[in-house]
């Protein structure tokens, strides 16, 4: 059980401090409240620790936390999975199971809550500290009722009766933006969209006026555009409650405009805390740097590789001595394998790190330093295919899909189905994919893409339209041996890696299958696999081991790997890197940016993550509610959008740099993406399309009757508005 | 909503129509009721058993589909037919529903709650000594035949008896018929109660501890039980009412399907405590060749798995609103 102890005052390192090093854990001598100005902080999290026992050893997942929020002020937490971002925040709730072993300190106005009994516990949690979950599904309860989770929020702590607590809660809800609050307070979450789910999770944090909210991930699994209109909430909610904030994500984009300090977390422990600028612009420990080099942006000028951050991060059962980032960092040097650094100030900065490095990292670099931007080694951009080379009009097409639908009936009843409508989850797709180019397929979820998507891998053709792979109508291929032929030239890569790869095959089985199934013998199938681990930056001697002996990345890599076995000439990649945090992401970009340079391929890329598609396509194709609705190069679509929805959707992508980010101004959508069963007349974006609001009467008449058509706006660049415009908003 | 209760309802009683006729056919065809007669002693004239035959509606010369339509025509006027010894169907029927009713209703409630609440507890202290000892237990009781559980009792009832001098509890039968007056009939049929109602607890919750466990783990690590924490619930309330309240649903229908066809299905704890209800009718009119009342039971069972049918949707929709509007 937790246990409160007097370790407050630092750790036991502390005598080998460096001479020149201040230390920064607060400690009880110095009260804290004389270093901000005056005002104590609210929460003071001092030198936590959390374990978990496991039948390896105890998994220590927090080792040493301190950090203070002040009223009203916004902290983000970032760091990868398993770096104990969530468990530290719900320790502060208490919300960890009774085995967890907690210690270390974490006062709420100067009292101490570690080791206070559940129902004294009860009291605080909701009342002075309220949180918001990552997935707003599964964080209310399925049989009551939204108003109902909202009003027992507000009774467990205020003495109000059903009636006035009703009318809060509708009160609350009006306030979080959900349209019609006095019915919607009566739904089910079944019956609430995701957006609006979060929107009913932060009414209910905000229901006892608390003074700090923690948010563990709170957009994550949502689309871009729903997470701006959440974000919005969220702010709205503090302007409201003056709530200080503790928002935990694993994205830098969203904290950048939205917190005022940032704590990186690696490996239990906090590796850099400081304010957003200071921490963004000038990082001073080798992993923030990287983690900050490895996102793809959406505001990039320029096609670079990125810089991944080899590796993983260390067991937190058995870590090694030294610092944990050791074996990832580019710098090492020999003391750090002896000794784990601490978070102190180097001199010349402006806030903690814990590098033994860090007074050599200064920015820009300069005699006897190290520059941030140079420390990890820029991979050089793979040198162009030969394909590549040639102007798009001279390459001959590989896919081209004409006009394809996909309609679904929409059907009830149990034993008699009848007709009722029809999802149009596909609606008139045209695209084309030429040799050695990148096409982005991006969308929200629900706009069908994972639709086209299989109906192009389908090779039948569809129900209208036509899809042309190589130059053959589908249609007209005949015979299972034509059809063989052409599935060899064109593979795809899925998700989530663990999922397609059979657990009980050795990965050297599961990269001769293909091999096998078009007949290769088995000497050249033996020679084949230890190539094709290479190929994919995989040890060719570990073609024995079992896919769950591989990390994620390292999992994706090997679905690569079988994708290529056949070196088709065409990859479908369904959202490659989604599930993958940042820094291994990074690696699995570049692997296939490489690939594609290296056997000419051609790759159609489907992604709800602009950033990503920004980075790695020559192409880019924005889908809303079966349609295509802007297309075009890369470059001129991420730099002049001319689609309300694709402007809007680009200005939802928040960007890991923190001036930019608090000078722009977000295009909000309103409302959720309509059923494809019920898709509006003329254009289908109208109902909330930002720029139909602003224009007349005549006007908006064309859009509610016409249904555009992609029409071209430059050279390779086309929109499906009446009144497209460009317009900058990166 | 009314319409789709209708609907299933129509369902239901087709079900049961088809059950039921099949059960007829059954039984009529591969039963032999003369075989009774001729065993009889002094044995009847074959002319007299025919005659008889012939008024029960058991003569094998009439074809079955005749037999059948008779059948049928009687029920609709609630005339169920005759029993092998020649008295009303109908009237055997109210008595062993009777007798059903009064040995399940208590063991039913407490082995339902029963149930529920040893799972539930069991799945909170997950590995602990209670879970692992009912654990335990539950499969023991489960592998073990009814009748090895009901003489152990009849064995530790003797001892009690006993030690206490006098009869406290009884086993075998329903009450003492030579008591009477209010009082000491109630009294006589509660001793009379003790042995079987321990059984039939004892294996119904068993049973449904097992399902209500895992099903409990299942809510037990899930986000919204951590919000209802969060939100400043105890933790004792947030796992009753939004736990256990969840944790529940999975488990409805079976609870119900498993307490209504307790009504035939508890054959063995009525033959040994000497209860003649509906489980021991079905056996013995088997045994007996008695065709009109296998029928009967048929009817009844089939009958009792449609009301458990509408029961379990009805519930079920009253608990979970994700399955009321579809
Ligand atoms: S302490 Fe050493 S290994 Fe750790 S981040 Fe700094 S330079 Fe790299
Ligand atoms: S056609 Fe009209 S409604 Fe549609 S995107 Fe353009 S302006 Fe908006």
């Amino acid at each position: 059980m937790s246990t409160a102890s007097s370790r407050a005052g630092g750790t036991p390192q502390d005598s080998t401090t460096e001479e020149g090093l201040t230390p920064v854990i607060e400690t009880s001598k110095e009260p804290a409240a004389d270093r901000h100005g005056g005002v104590p902080p609210l929460l003071e999290v001092s030198d936590l620790h959390v374990s978990f026992p496991s039948e390896a050893g105890p998994v220590k997942a927090v080792r040493g936390v301190s950090y203070s929020v002040r009223p009203g002020e916004v902290l983000g937490i970032v760091g990868e999975s398993g770096s104990g971002k969530s468990v530290s925040s719900m320790a502060v709730l208490g919300l960890l199971p009774d085995s967890a072993d907690v210690r270390g300190s974490i006062r709420m106005d100067g009292r101490e809550l570690l080791g206070l009994n559940d129902a004294k516990m009860s009291k605080i949690r909701g009342k002075d500290i309220a949180m918001v979950f990552q997935d707003p599904l599964s964080a209310l309860t399925p049989v009551y009722s939204i108003g109902t989770q909202i009003i027992e929020a507000i009774q467990v702590h205020q003495d109000l009766d059903k009636v006035k607590a009703r009318t809060r809660a509708i009160e609350l809800l009006d306030l979080v933006g959900i349209p019609d609050p006095h019915q919607r307070v009566d739904a089910f979450p079944h019956e609430f969209s995701g957006g609006m789910r979060q929107r009913a999770m932060i009414a209910m944090a905000i229901a006892n006026d608390p003074k700090i909210i923690i948010a563990d991930e709170p957009t994550t699994a949502l689309d871009v555009t729903i997470q701006a209109q959440v974000l919005e909430v969220l702010k709205k909610a503090q302007d409201v409650t003056g709530a200080a904030i503790v928002m935990i994500t694993h994205d830098l984009g969203v904290i950048a405009g939205f917190a005022d300090r940032v704590m990186v977390m690696y490996a239990g422990r906090p590796v850099e805390n400081g304010p957003v600028d200071e921490v963004y612009y000038r990082p001073r420990m080798p992993y923030t740097i990287g983690l900050l080099g490895s996102i793809p942006r959406v505001d990039a000028d320029e096609r670079r590789a990125l810089t991944p951050i080899d590796g993983t991060p260390p067991s937190m059962v058995a870590l090694p001595k030294g610092c944990p980032f050791e074996a990832r960092c580019p710098i090492a040097i020999d003391v750090c394998r002896e000794r784990e650094p601490e978070l102190l100030t180097a001199p010349g900065a402006n806030h903690p790190s814990a590098c033994h490095r860090s007074r050599e990292l200064a920015e820009g670099g300069g005699e006897g330093l190290l520059d941030p931007a140079t420390i990890y080694p820029i991979p050089p951009l793979p040198e162009a295919h030969e394909i590549e080379r040639l102007p798009r009009e001279e390459r001959t097409a590989v896919l081209e899909v004409d006009n394809l639908v996909k309609h679904f009936p929409l059907l009830k009843g149990a034993v008699f189905k009848r007709k009722i409508g029809t999802v149009k989850a596909v609606d008139g797709i045209t695209l084309e994919i030429k040799e050695g180019e990148t096409l982005g397929l991006v969308g929200e979820s629900g706009c069908g893409k994972t639709t086209t998507l299989l109906e192009i891998m389908d090779l039948t053709g569809g129900q209208a339209g036509s899809v042309t792979v190589f130059g053959k109508d589908v249609r007209e291929v005949k015979g299972a041996k034509a059809r063989k032929a052409l599935r060899r030239d064109m593979q795809i890569v899925f998700q989530d890696p663990m999922a397609s790869l059979d657990a009980r095959m050795p990965i050297g089985d599961i990269l001769a299958e293909p091999l096998k199934t078009h007949g290769w013998d088995r000497a050249r199938t033996d020679a084949r696999i230890p190539e094709l681990l290479e190929l994919v930056g995989l040890n060719p001697d570990h073609s024995d081991r079992f896919p769950q002996e591989f990390s994620g990345g390292q999992r994706q890599r090997i679905s690569i790997a079988r994708a290529l076995a056949l070196e088709p000439k065409l990859v479908v990649l369904d959202e490659p890197v989604s599930a993958l945090d940042v820094s291994i992401q990074a690696g699995v970009l570049n692997l296939l940016d490489e690939l594609k340079s290296r056997m000419g391929l051609s790759y159609l890329f489907v992604a709800h993550d602009l950033s990503v598609v920004r980075h790695i396509a020559d192409r880019i194709a924005v889908m809303y509610l079966g349609r295509i609705v802007e297309l075009g190069e890369t470059r001129s679509v991420f730099h002049e959008p001319s689609h309300p929805y694709t402007q809007a959707l680009l200005s939802a992508v928040p960007l890991p740099d923190p001036q930019k980010e608090r000078a722009r101004e977000r295009i909000l959508l309103t409302g959720d993406l309509p059923s494809p069963a019920n898709v509006p007349s003329g254009c289908r974006f109208r109902n909330r399309c930002p720029k139909y609001l602003q224009l007349n009467p005549g006007e908006q008449q064309r859009c509610e009757s016409e249904d555009p058509q992609l029409h071209t706006l430059a050279p390779d660049h086309t929109a499906a508005c009446h009144f497209a415009e460009a317009l900058a908003v990166v | 909503m009314g319409r789709y209760m209708l609907r299933r309802l129509a369902n239901y009683l087709i079900l049961v129509i088809v059950a039921t006729s099949l059960a007829y056919f059954l039984a009529a065809l591969s039963l032999n009721p003369r075989a009774n007669f001729e065993a009889q002693k002094p044995r009847p004239t074959t002319a007299q058993i025919d005659a008889t035959l012939k008024t029960y509606n058991l003569d094998p010369e009439t074809p079955v589909v005749v037999r059948y339509a008779r059948w049928v025509d009687g029920i609709a006027h609630g005339n169920l037919g005759l029993d092998i010894k020649g008295g009303s169907v109908a009237d055997d029927f109210g008595r062993k529903v009777g007798v059903s009713i009064r040995l399940l209703v208590i063991a039913t409630i407490i082995g339902s709650i029963g149930g529920v609440l040893v799972g539930a507890y069991g799945a909170i202290k997950q590995y602990r000594f209670f879970d692992r000892w009912t654990t335990l237990a539950s499969f023991f009781l489960l592998a073990m035949p009814v009748f090895v559980v009901a003489i152990a009792l009849q064995m530790f009832a003797v001892n009690i008896n006993d030690a206490a001098g006098s009869t406290v509890i009884q086993y075998i039968g329903e009450y003492n018929p030579t008591l009477s007056g209010f009082w000491p009939v109630l009294i006589s049929r509660l001793q009379h109660l003790i042995l079987p109602t321990i059984t039939l607890t004892l294996f119904q919750i068993a049973q449904y501890s097992r399902y209500q466990r895992n099903t409990m783990l299942d809510v037990l690590g899930s986000d919204f039980l951590r919000t209802a924490r969060a939100k400043g619930l105890r933790r004792r309330t947030a796992l009753m009412k939004h736990g256990l309240r969840t944790a529940i649903l999975p488990i409805v229908p079976l609870l119900v399907y498993n307490i209504v066809l307790l009504f035939t299905g508890a054959t063995f704890t009525e033959t040994i405590f000497g209860w003649h209800g509906m489980g021991e009718w079905l056996v013995l009119s088997i045994t007996t060749n008695d065709v009109n009342s296998v029928a009967a039971v048929s009817l009844f069972t089939a009958a009792v798995v449609l009301v458990a049918g509408l029961l379990s949707d009805l519930i079920y929709s009253a608990l979970d609103p994700r399955v009321r509007f579809s």
